[in-house]
């Protein structure tokens, strides 16, 4: 993968996404949903990059927003050297065929009415100018890359287990070639023997395909197993981005630390000697952020220039950045 | 109230069928099972296992029809709560016996103060008087680490966050002093920091109080850090049971042994593809002849198909339901 790493597909530059918040009779403007606030990445090409944080910290809406399913507030979004940050629908709709999405919920995110064929050759349908012998020919081409059974084609969404809806959500999201996948959470809503052959499955599209994947969860074990390099979010902000490896066995980011160390493991010796870091209280508002960093209500480890001043995100190492004035030195 | 050493709940051959227009399926089949006094026992198992299944069964919590407990005894304080009056079962539920659920935003009545919801228990099972209600109240919220508890105490649910509404859960449950308290999927819906405070929690309680416990979870990762004794359910049936250091460090069923291998861990090494059980858990709609992993199991042999394995023993407190010898590797005799 390294020799990959030159070539950014997805360019993020201060992202910014805020929710309006409307109140009183007259639906005035009083403040804002600071869902995602001034987040810079690079997605280079071929690579997963997980983005891990707990509900609510902003990753979704990170996901949705670089491809354009959410008007941005803030920033700049390139996608293989095109700039989308405003372009309008029209604008868009040409470029949606290498950009796609793999949603969470597979029972929400295919339409009950709709066959399996009729679900996979929607986009076909809209995008490009099949003869009917041919989109069947790739309906079924895409089926076997899932691993759905052909005879399968007319039955409807219901008729599937969850592990199997989201094979036809990945079949969809596959059928005009796309260069960049946004997978939100995929595999949140299946049973462990299930998602590894999920996750299994994916490795083996983007091996096939030079796929490159954004791949949200809030599964760090499992973001461990998929990922290439890894941000991890608080409260609208990158707090940490690292490779795989440097992030899991070396944890920079006071909130990485304490999020890896609350991960139980399936080794009762192992979790019997374990010190756990348990933070103290919920995750603030993020329409009402702490002044100074976003993590100083919970950091076992502030110090009063915390609750001051917000840290900038630098390099603390090969390839690593964290928000921290710990790591400031570093 | 049963000697010291004697189980404090005894599950016999528990048997629910729910009558569906596609027909009769049988979710939980002829379990058993004993909780010791003080035990934290560990129930996992995929969804459709029938592990919630079997614990609201056994406290008669399913609705009636389309679910129906066909065989089996529960002895609990010297009853047997499948053959109890309703009126008697109520006196049970709640109170001798405490139950928490997954979603603790569903599980928790948007209209009443938090307040309210805590003293009513306190009020119909104990008959303490309001004012008696409030105290404790504030005590219990205070026990779970709910800080100002006083005057949370007329906080509407939705004023908390989801681990304290979950706190709160737990506090309801609390109320009246119950022998066993069942947790199902209590921290499914929570963040893994979140998870992390409602475990110590409940590690902390568990000393204090000295209650028995059945955790039910599909998270191994969680039984490994609080369990003393693990049930692993399929198909609705136990397929394996024993102590939980012993499970991890020596697995005898294929399923349980498969389940541990799929789930990717954050330390030690890391595999370049994941271990998958190929298949799907299957769905009863009769009664298990065969065992119900045959079809996705690698050591499957005839009597698999033919015949449903009774549960082995295979060390100290340690069962098996497996005509497979996993220790000889080859099937077991008789």
């Amino acid at each position: 993968m390294a020799e990959l790493r030159q070539n950014p597909l997805v360019e993020i530059e201060g992202l910014k996404v805020h929710f309006p918040i409307h109140a009183g009779v007259f639906r005035r403007h009083i403040g804002d949903v600071k869902a995602v606030d001034d987040v810079s990445l690079q997605i280079y090409e071929g690579e997963t990059l997980g983005l891990v944080g707990e509900s609510g910290c902003g990753k979704s809406t990170v996901g949705r927003a670089v491809i354009r399913l959410y008007e941005l507030t803030d920033g700049h979004i390139k996608i293989d050297g095109r700039d989308i940050s405003h372009a309008g629908a029209d604008e868009l709709r040409p470029m949606r065929p290498a950009m796609q999405m793999i949603f969470q919920d597979p029972q929400a995110s295919l339409n009950p009415r709709m066959t399996v064929s009729a679900i996979i050759g929607e986009p076909l349908d809209e995008h490009q100018s099949l003869s009917p012998s041919e989109r069947i020919a790739r309906i079924y081409e895409l089926m076997d890359q899932v691993g759905l059974n052909r005879s399968f084609a007319n039955r409807y969404p219901h008729e599937f287990s969850g592990g199997q809806r989201q094979r036809i959500g990945i079949a969809r999201a596959l059928a005009l070639n796309p260069k960049f996948i946004v997978c939100d959470e995929p595999i949140a809503a299946l049973d462990v023997s299930i998602q590894a052959q999920v996750v299994n499955l994916l490795e083996e599209l983007q091996k096939k395909f030079g796929l490159t994947y954004l791949f949200i969860s809030h599964d760090l074990s499992m973001i461990r197993h998929i990922a290439d390099r890894v941000a991890v979010m608080y409260l609208g902000k990158i707090v940490e981005l690292a490779p795989r490896d440097d992030l899991y066995a070396d944890p920079a980011h006071p909130y990485t630390q304490a999020l890896l160390s609350a991960v139980p493991e399936p080794d009762p010796e192992h979790e019997a000697k374990r010190q756990h870091i348990i933070l103290e209280g919920d995750v603030p508002s993020p329409s009402n952020p702490p002044q100074g960093c976003n993590f100083c209500t919970r950091c076992p480890k502030a110090m009063d220039i915390c609750h001051e001043i917000e840290p900038s995100f630098h390099a603390v190492g090969d390839g690593r950045y964290a928000a921290c004035h710990l790591l400031e030195d570093r | 109230m049963p000697d010291e050493g004697t189980a404090v709940l005894d599950v016999k051959d528990l048997t629910t069928v729910f009558q569906t227009r596609q027909g009769n399926v049988h979710a939980v089949n002829a379990v058993s099972f004993e909780l010791q006094p003080g035990e934290l026992l560990g129930v996992v198992g995929e969804s459709g296992s029938g592990k919630s299944v079997t614990m609201m069964s056994l406290i008669g919590l399913l609705p009636s029809p389309p679910a129906k407990v066909a065989a089996g005894h529960v002895r609990f304080a010297n009853s047997d709560l499948l053959k109890v009056s309703d009126e008697q079962l109520r006196s049970v539920r709640g109170a001798e016996i405490g139950f928490i659920f997954q979603d603790p935003m569903t599980s928790l009545n948007p209209v009443f103060t938090v307040g309210f919801q805590l003293m009513e228990p306190l009020r119909g099972h104990m008959g303490l008087t309001k004012a008696q209600a409030r105290a404790r109240a504030a005590e219990l919220l205070d026990l779970v680490g709910i800080s100002d508890a006083k005057r949370r105490l007329s906080d509407f649910p939705h004023q908390f966050s989801g681990g304290m509404r979950q706190r709160v859960m737990i506090a309801i449950a609390l109320a009246c002093d119950p022998k066993v308290l069942i947790a199902d999927e209590p921290t499914t819906a929570l963040d893994v920091t979140i998870q992390a405070q409602i475990l110590e929690l409940v590690k902390e309680l568990r000393h204090k109080l000295g209650m028995s416990i059945v955790w039910i979870t599909h998270d191994l990762g969680v039984i490994a850090g609080i369990a003393d004794r693990v049930m692993v359910m399929y198909g609705g049936q136990v397929v394996e049971q024993a102590p939980v250091r012993e499970l991890f460090a020596n697995p005898q069923h294929p399923y349980t042994k498969a389940l541990l291998e799929t789930i990717p861990s954050v330390r030690g090494a890391r595999p370049e593809k994941l271990q998958v059980i190929e298949g799907q858990p299957p769905i009863l709609y009769d009664f298990p002849r065969s065992c119900s992993f045959s079809d996705r199991c690698a050591h499957a042999f005839e009597s698999c198909r033919s015949q449903n394995p009774p549960a082995f023993a295979v060390g100290a407190d340690h069962t098996v339901s497996c005509h497979w010898n996993a220790e000889a590797g080859a099937p077991r005799n008789g």
